[in-house]
């Protein structure tokens, strides 16, 4: 039986490892490629970078840190945050990552999505979604709105629409996340996350709120999720990967166990 | 030394990187010389099977790949390397290499939750002993991605199943050829140990 996935985010900013609360506030809380090593160790089954890095010159540092991780890290993990064309995602792939993460630029040019797609494989094309609740509308029926620019722009798009189109360009998993839930700790927004795993055929993995494993096995049985994405929990200690799963196993979710 | 074999299907460097640490020297190469005289082939690859076989024949790898196989060099397939050594794909239904005898079916599924690719970790269990499994226990856990799925003629060709609503062959083999469905490069320690094996593997008909 396929097993439901447990990731961790790590945002990094001139190579070091920060986490943003609510977007905003970042302060860096050490090393990625040494933190992605002990997760790896304690049995996580996947990881994603995010790329936060303000200035362009400096982004030849994160593909150091890609590289460094694919030396000593053997499981999967995708890299997103200032992906623009093709030969961006090019570059994260060649120094060893296993997926691209889109997100703004997608919303801004869905060619990217196709043209990824095209080139590398859908399986290799991550759609990460931020999301916010808001009163629907003709144009956003949902009532979820896609922002971007990590939060600050809304774009008058539906949730769900953007979901599908993603899907249909070639997108070969979604990230979605809650703007309102993130940095909450209060669980996952799991009607959003349900009525999206319901629209597509494509995974989707829930992001943005999780501080208990309880909120994991919410949003991987009621939120349907194929897998739960955690940060801030993981990175301050707050719980360990063999507490979440073990959690996670005793209430008959089936999680990746042996490694 | 093993030779990885590049014909322009996904990223070859994370089985060069899995070899790197294991301390296995190997080298990527689309050269078909290369190929055909090689010590010992991993034939990794993601993508299209039509395109796949189009690439191989356009640069002579489907004849270098064939000539390593007659002449007992041990191979390795991962992922849509253990698809395309059969005799035909459905996926743009085109013939392959033919080295084992079968067909890759896509997955037909009704449970409308489960997605398609089949994406993520799935436990293997291991129906015939091979070298390269030795250190497999059933049960142990692989990462998969694929929508498509190795199906040889011969049940005695296969050595190891997953399940994804049907249950599909996760590892075949033939004389000196060994193939996985899911991606040991990507699959943590016993993954890794997969292909230590591999490197240690006298080619012993299977």
């Amino acid at each position: 039986m396929l097993r439901k996935r447990l990731i961790s985010c790590l945002d990094v900013r001139d190579g070091k490892l920060a986490k943003s609360i609510k977007f905003v506030n970042t302060k860096d809380i050490g090393d990625p490629v040494s933190t992605a090593k002990k997760y790896y160790d304690e049995g996580l089954d996947e990881l994603v970078f995010y790329d936060i890095t303000a200035s362009s010159d400096k982004r030849d540092i994160m593909i150091d840190v890609v590289s460094n991780v694919a030396s000593q890290v053997f499981i999967p993990f995708s890299v997103g945050g200032g992906l623009r064309t093709v030969e961006d995602c090019s570059k994260v792939l060649l120094a060893g990552a296993e997926k691209v993460n889109v997100n703004t630029a997608a919303v801004n040019n869905p060619e990217l999505i196709s043209e990824a797609s095209k080139a590398f494989g859908a399986q290799c094309v991550v759609l990460s979604m931020d999301v916010r609740q808001v009163v629907g509308t003709k144009d956003i029926p949902s009532g979820y709105e896609i922002v971007i620019n990590g939060g600050r722009t809304p774009m008058g798009l539906d949730a769900i629409a953007w979901a599908k189109q993603g899907e249909d360009l070639g997108a070969g998993e979604l990230v979605v996340n809650s703007i309102d839930a993130d940095g909450t700790k209060e669980g996952y927004e799991l009607n959003l996350t349900r009525t999206i795993a319901e629209a597509v055929n494509i995974p989707v993995i829930a992001s943005g709120g999780g501080g208990k494993p309880e909120h994991l096995y919410d949003v991987l049985t009621e939120g349907k999720a194929d897998a739960a994405l955690i940060a801030s929990i993981l990175h301050y200690g707050e719980y360990s990967i063999k507490e979440i799963k073990e959690y996670l196993i005793g209430r008959g979710i089936p999680m990746r166990m042996i490694y | 030394m093993i030779t990885i074999i590049d014909y322009k299907a996904g990223n070859l460097t994370s089985v060069k990187r899995a070899l790197d640490y294991l301390g296995i020297e190997s080298i990527i190469t689309p050269d078909k010389d290369a190929v055909a005289g090689a010590e010992r082939i991993i034939f990794p690859g993601v993508g299209h099977a039509k395109t796949a076989i189009a690439v191989l024949q356009e640069r002579g790898l489907d004849i270098a790949l064939k000539e390593a196989f007659a002449k007992g060099t041990p191979i390795m397939g991962i992922c849509l390397g253990s698809q395309i050594i059969l005799s035909q794909s459905q996926e743009g239904d085109t013939n392959c290499l033919g080295l084992i005898e079968g067909n890759c079916p896509k997955f037909v599924l009704e449970d409308p939750s489960l997605k398609i690719p089949h994406m993520g970790w799935n436990v293997v269990t291991v129906t015939r002993d091979h070298y390269i499994l030795k250190d497999v226990k059933s049960g142990d856990e692989f990462y998969f991605v694929h929508s498509f799925y190795p199906l040889p003629a011969e049940e005695s060709a296969v050595f190891a199943h997953s399940d994804y609503e049907v249950t599909f062959p996760a590892a075949i083999g033939y004389m000196n050829l060994f193939a996985t469905q899911f991606h040991p490069e990507k699959s943590g320690p016993i993954g890794l140990q997969m292909l230590k094996n591999f490197s240690e593997w006298d080619g012993t008909a299977c």
